[in-house]
């Protein structure tokens, strides 16, 4: 599929950006940032009905995003560049004083693309839940997409407000969860085990979809199989690996939030196609 | 001096919920949200009329502040209201994160602040609200003294674009105010001129300040009294104009010494006219079970202890 391969040509430059960016910072996270960006780069590039053009962060008209795992900027950002939201030679200014593209999302800089500051862990999903209502309340069918990290579901208020959510029947609210299995401290399993994440969510009542977070046919299915229920929050959960498309940063937490030296950015681009060319 | 009259008994929250109902006519984008308190913060009007724009938490105050937050981004005009220290200490963060950083036009309605919440208890009563919130970078702080000025307060924070904090209270207390005065956010209001000392109160403890002057008067002082209705931006020149005149200052509120209106008149007379001050507030303590006038006398927030200051920085200056 030309859609298929497309895509996965814009996730590695994604990713090249990512790497280089945190290098070059000298700090951020690149662990979860290239464990989503395949999820991300689908939904920037196929799923979403947003238009960089036209964009306001109102978002009246078209679709929204809210990135509740906050750290995850590297790949936020290299998708919102690529997509047209500001230049990509910005993204070498990432994290360095002045900067648009703060550390955690910032809406004070107005960076275009950004909807809501966050990065204080378990908010953002009451956040897309509120313009998910603000949506429905003011006939306004798009929807609205929010992005977590499995770690962050230890926050409590992730379940509150996926019980206003299901509460309030927010059919144009698509969650979903970055299911890497890891944390700053560790695999989720050891530092707060969480049980069955799935069921979790159903008995929380919404419709929940497992999907493989790295196969962009799994990817779209599952996008396109939560726009079919209506009365229901959606939540997906991506299973995918931390560090993804690295093999020395694939599978393990040591990479959350660590920048790699020269040498491992080096040896890291080698294994990722240059595909748009880079900022 | 100006002569004041209790047209009535009524609770600030009251004020509130015409305010707000009032608010929700005039503008369709106007949103309240509570978590299970609808009653108490009397959001019925509002509820009633506009059930569509009534949204019900449930006991969930952090995420009450992400769905206002969530609201104010699709451009409604959400207040979210509970107890105090409810939408304040519990939800800081969600405040900080979600409303003040995110410069999301959310108003933070919050009722029984205060020891005046009274029978509940420490555990209900917020004495440290004001200092969390003007701590806060954009956050305006209101804090209106009696039913008329908390109504028009809260019209007032439905046109203002931003952040707000809009701070009242459970007992009835004496309405004293025009009814149809507008409220002007960063305005303080001059109640009483006077040239021998400035008192400046903020909430319940106005009508105190105002008590405080007439038994003052009978004694041949003559007190000016501000209320400071908007804590924050503060409405610096007239406060600085007042104490150039008198060369003394009190300070009343229904709060506690750290963070508070004290400190805060404090800060700006020192670099601007310093000039001798007496504090009456809550000290550094929690509250505790008793009626509001119980409380209020013991913990020394009336218009005799006002006095008493106000003698006491006057042999000072």
């Amino acid at each position: 599929m030309a859609k298929v391969e497309e895509l996965r040509k814009i996730a590695s430059q994604v990713r090249r950006d990512i790497v280089r960016m945190v290098a070059e910072a000298k700090s951020g996270h690149p662990g979860g940032s290239l464990s989503s960006a395949d999820v991300l780069t689908v939904l920037y590039f196929n799923e979403m009905n947003i238009d960089p053009e036209t964009w306001t962060r109102e978002s009246a008209g078209q679709d929204m995003f809210i990135l509740s795992a906050g750290h995850l900027t590297p790949v936020y950002y290299s998708v919102l560049s690529r997509r047209g939201f500001f230049p990509v030679r910005e993204l070498a200014t990432f994290r360095k004083y002045g900067t648009r593209l703060q550390g955690h999302p910032s809406v004070e800089k107005g960076l275009p693309g950004i909807t809501q500051a966050s990065g204080s862990l378990g908010q953002g999903l009451s956040a897309a839940a509120g313009a998910a209502l603000g949506k429905k309340i003011g006939g306004d069918d798009s929807r609205v997409y929010v992005l977590c990290g499995d770690g962050e579901c230890e926050e409590g208020q992730i379940w509150e407000a996926a019980m206003f959510a299901a509460h309030h029947k927010l059919g144009n609210l698509v969650a979903f969860t970055d299911w890497n299995g890891q944390q700053i401290d560790g695999t989720v399993d050891s530092v707060a085990g969480q049980g069955d994440l799935e069921a979790k969510w159903k008995a929380f009542g919404w419709n929940v979809i497992v999907a493989d977070g790295h196969d962009f046919n799994s990817i779209l299915q599952a996008f396109a199989n939560a726009k079919e229920v209506k009365d229901q929050p959606s939540m997906i959960l991506f299973k995918t690996d931390m560090g993804h498309g690295i093999d020395f940063m694939a599978g393990t937490c040591k990479w959350h939030g660590k920048a790699p030296s020269a040498e491992q950015c080096a040896e890291a681009l080698a294994q990722l196609e240059e595909t748009l060319g880079d900022y | 001096m100006t002569k004041y009259t209790d047209t009535g008994k009524k609770d600030t929250r009251s004020g509130f919920g015409a305010g707000l109902h009032e608010a929700g006519k005039a503008d369709p984008r106007v949103v309240a949200l509570t978590a299970d308190l609808k009653g108490s913060l009397k959001m019925d009007a509002f509820a009633d009329e506009f059930p569509d724009r009534f949204i019900q938490c449930g006991i969930a105050e952090a995420n009450m502040i992400g769905v206002a937050a969530g609201l104010a981004i699709t451009g409604k005009i959400p207040f979210a209201g509970s107890f105090a220290e409810f939408v304040t200490g519990r939800v800081y963060d969600q405040i900080r994160q979600e409303v003040a950083y995110g410069e999301t036009n959310v108003k933070i309605a919050a009722s029984h602040a205060g020891i005046t919440l009274g029978e509940d208890g420490a555990t209900h009563q917020t004495m440290e609200d004001i200092a969390l919130m003007r701590a806060l970078p954009g956050m305006v702080v209101i804090n209106p003294c009696d039913y008329n000025q908390t109504k028009a307060a809260t019209i007032a924070a439905a046109k203002y674009e931003g952040p707000v904090y809009l701070r009242f209270g459970r007992p009835s207390v004496p309405n004293f105010t025009p009814e149809d005065q507008p409220f002007e956010i960063g305005k303080a209001y001059i109640l009483n001129e006077g040239k021998d000392v400035t008192i400046i109160a903020t909430g319940h403890a106005v009508w105190e300040a105002l008590k405080a002057a007439e038994a003052l008067e009978a004694e041949g002082i003559c007190a000016e009294v501000i209320d400071i209705a908007t804590i924050k931006p503060l409405d610096e020149q007239a406060v600085v104009a007042s104490v150039i005149k008198t060369g003394a200052v009190v300070v009343a509120e229904e709060h506690n010494m750290p963070g508070g209106l004290g400190e805060l008149i404090a800060g700006v007379l020192a670099a601007r006219v310093p000039a001798p001050m007496a504090f009456v507030n809550g000290g550094d303590k929690f509250g505790q079970s008793g009626t509001p006038a119980e409380l209020m006398a013991a913990y020394g927030i009336d218009a005799e202890h006002i006095a008493d200051a106000a003698k006491s920085v006057i042999v000072r200056k």
